[in-house]
């Protein structure tokens, strides 16, 4: 929703495709390669339709799935990997499409708190779009951004993981708690639903009162 | 009465077989434990983010660290290629030098060689410096049992393997072995073999590890080291240590054997100055450690150090399979150990929940692919994928996409579990469908209403329980986007 009005405000034309699903990286990353190239063909059929200029994602990981992993996945397919290759330049993650295509970083937003921004590892280590975000978190008025230990740390979702693995990747997200503590925010914000998600999952259940909020979000000025 | 057959056992494979259990149950099971283990945590702790501190200071400061990964990545990729050669080249360079070179297949024939030269020598002690190839195999354990005759006495001498050894317990870091233990569980083990109670303090600890290893370098008959590198061109061992103890093993005892993973190879002398330069920055955080060693061949005449006799014992043990194939990256490994402090996995339940001598992500990748078959199977699924092993990695392997591309071997040879293969197909077809999508989520909606309290999900059965024992669940929006897309927002 958020990333709708956002990206109306700065005059884009925003269509969904009804036909769209998922990406298919739960497959994938179970190592299920042919399922998720049938999901992969199914979401290039319905975004090569309608000859869109840019392909928006609110997710760090569903992003670099399309864009980073299609063409892995294809590898072996001439067909399948000329497509995804053709797609993947026009596929970007939210706040990169907002700070570095339509080249702004400030859209006036209002939010009191303190908060730290969780970089979903996709987003920091295959699209490296690290800066993006905080400079837009940086000019939203009355939120103190603040640093955290040991940022770079993956949060312990990893999808499939987080129910295969799950005393290791409940582990991994008290670390990033503690973390989270220590800094004093009150705040917690991602351009990845699925690490808020979980984060938000451990935090809730451990009786953090901590706000958990995507960046769309917070940019819209729907905080609270 | 042995005419009646038996009940078939349901044993864990047959489980397995039908998709049951999860293949991932060895690991979790080992972490479980690791995890439940709030000083083994700050052992870990204390260590990792040490290294990983270290480790950044060193390489910020080496304005062309990627012009060296990227080099370095090329440089294997070269010698991988030309494996063959370069082996005859290293072997022929070795030979000139009046040393020894043997080809061994499996840890088998490594045992073996190293046996029947102790036989041959009368030798009693032997000193070894670290060597995670020798781990790999279990050189110690199978060289006790096999030439139980010789009575042979192995000595570890680097200081955290020796404090290992005498604890009867294993490494569990490819560059700190005890990392897990802390100074008292190490004071006990030391006290015990001192016979009295020495005091906790690094100092002394020290120097009595120092007067008791002293008398082993002496007495030692053979010394052993593993590799850091092979130099084909000049036949020369590069091995780099902080303790000395390497430089005792190599020039003390009357003879040197080396046992080096074939990958260890580098073509020339120079490319030294690539890997030497990144290893200990990747590594400890140093520049260079305090000591690296350049050894070529037998102690030549007029020299004075070196051992009398030299071997040197390439050992493939599954390695030369990788070569040509999509796993070959994982072959490019120099063993710094920096995608292990890195790893969030590995940070939580330490090397021994992988239960392999190589543990982190490279372990996670290399042991499955070293022991082939069905082995390790659990191994590719303690990672969320978060790339930081590669990031870290001096010489770039995409430690990630390798597990990535592991898991996915193990589905096309029925590994993953009849659960999954159906679980996966459905979700192949459901995504397929933008009908049976949206009627997944209405069902999806409808069927989590029973489980919510409080506008969370309350703990439930089934595979969805690995998630809310823990965590909470958001529930499902009263509307998705796509009706709200559909009323017009």
């Amino acid at each position: 929703m958020s990333v709708v009005r956002v990206l109306r405000r700065l005059g884009v034309e925003v269509v969904y495709p009804r036909g769209q699903t998922c990406c298919g990286q739960p497959a994938f990353n179970s190592g299920f390669f042919d399922e998720a190239r049938g999901v992969a063909r199914h979401f290039m059929d319905v975004f090569e339709g309608g000859n869109y200029d840019h392909i928006v994602s609110p997710s760090g990981s569903c992003t670099t799935m399309v864009s980073h992993y299609y063409p892995f996945i294809f590898d072996e397919n001439p067909d399948g990997r000329a497509r995804s290759e053709d797609l993947a330049p026009r596929v970007r993650e939210f706040s990169d499409f907002v700070v570095n295509v339509l080249g702004v970083n400030d859209l006036g937003a209002r939010l009191g708190g303190k908060a730290v921004f969780h970089t979903g590892c996709h987003q920091r280590r295959e699209l490296g779009v690290l800066e993006e975000p905080r400079e837009l978190l940086r000019n939203v008025e009355g939120l103190d951004l603040l640093d955290w230990r040991n940022e770079e740390l993956c949060c312990g979702f990893g999808g499939t993981f987080s129910v295969k693995m799950p005393d290791v990747s409940v582990a991994m997200a008290d670390e990033k708690i503690k973390a989270l503590d220590e800094s004093g925010a009150d705040t917690l914000v991602s351009c990845d639903s699925s690490c808020l998600m979980h984060l938000k999952g451990r935090l809730d259940r451990t009786g953090h009162q901590t706000r958990v909020l995507h960046l769309a979000q917070v940019l819209d000025g729907n905080g609270g | 009465m042995e005419t009646e057959k038996p009940a078939r056992r349901r044993d864990t494979d047959d489980r397995r077989r039908e998709g049951i259990a999860s293949p991932v149950e060895g690991f979790n099971a080992r972490a479980k434990n690791a995890v439940a283990d709030a000083q083994l945590h700050d052992s870990i702790e204390l260590f990792t983010n040490k290294s990983v501190a270290g480790r950044n200071a060193v390489l910020n400061a080496l304005p062309e660290a990627p012009e060296l990964r990227e080099l370095a990545y090329h440089i294997k990729q070269e010698t991988m290629a030309n494996l063959d050669r370069y082996l005859g080249q290293m072997a022929d360079a070795v030979e000139a030098r009046g040393g020894n070179v043997f080809f061994a297949e499996d840890g088998e024939d490594v045992v073996r060689y190293i046996g029947d030269l102790a036989r041959r020598r009368g030798a009693k002690v032997l000193a070894k410096s670290k060597s995670m190839a020798t781990e790999e195999i279990e050189l110690n354990r199978r060289l006790e049992e096999d030439y139980a005759d010789l009575d042979l006495e192995i000595v570890e001498t680097d200081l955290g393997e020796w404090i290992a050894q005498l604890a009867g317990d294993t490494p569990s870091h490819i560059v700190g072995p005890i990392l897990h233990m802390n100074r008292r569980r190490i004071t006990e083990v030391l006290s015990e073999t001192a016979g009295e109670k020495l005091p906790p303090d690094v100092e002394a600890l020290g120097s009595f590890a120092r007067e008791r290893l002293r008398e082993k370098f002496l007495a030692a008959d053979i010394g052993i080291t593993g590799a850091n590198f092979g130099v084909a061109e000049t036949g020369t061992i590069a091995t780099v240590t902080n303790e000395g103890n390497g430089r005792l093993v190599t020039s003390v005892p009357p003879v040197h054997v080396v046992v080096m993973g074939i990958e260890k190879l580098v073509p020339r002398f120079a490319d030294l100055s690539v890997f030497v330069r990144l290893l200990a920055r990747s590594g400890t955080g140093q520049k260079l450690t305090v000591y690296t060693n350049f050894v070529t061949g037998p102690r030549g005449p007029g020299e004075i150090d070196g051992a009398e006799e030299f071997h040197l014992i390439l050992m493939d043990n599954g390695r030369s399979e990788l070569l040509g194939t999509e796993f070959e990256e994982a072959l490019y490994c120099i063993r710094c150990g920096a995608c292990l402090n890195v790893c969030p996995v590995y940070r939580q339940t330490g090397g021994h929940a992988y239960g392999s001598t190589y543990s982190g992500p490279i372990g996670a990748v290399i042991t499955p692919l070293l022991k082939g078959g069905k082995e390790a199977k659990d191994l590719p699924h303690p990672s969320s994928l978060c790339g930081a092993c590669w990031e870290a990695c001096p010489v770039g392997i995409p430690l990630h996409d390798l597990l990535l591309k592991l898991r996915n071997r193990q589905v096309d040879e029925g590994l993953a579990g009849k659960a999954q293969e159906i679980a996966f197909k459905g979700f192949e077809k459901g995504m397929s469908s933008p009908t049976l999508y949206n009627i997944g989520s209405k069902a999806a909606r409808l069927a989590q209403k029973p489980a919510q309290k409080d506008g969370s999900i309350r703990p439930m059965p089934g595979p969805l329980g690995a998630w809310t024992n823990t965590r909470d669940l958001p529930p499902l929006a009263p509307k998705s986007f796509r009706e709200l897309w559909k009323e017009g927002i």
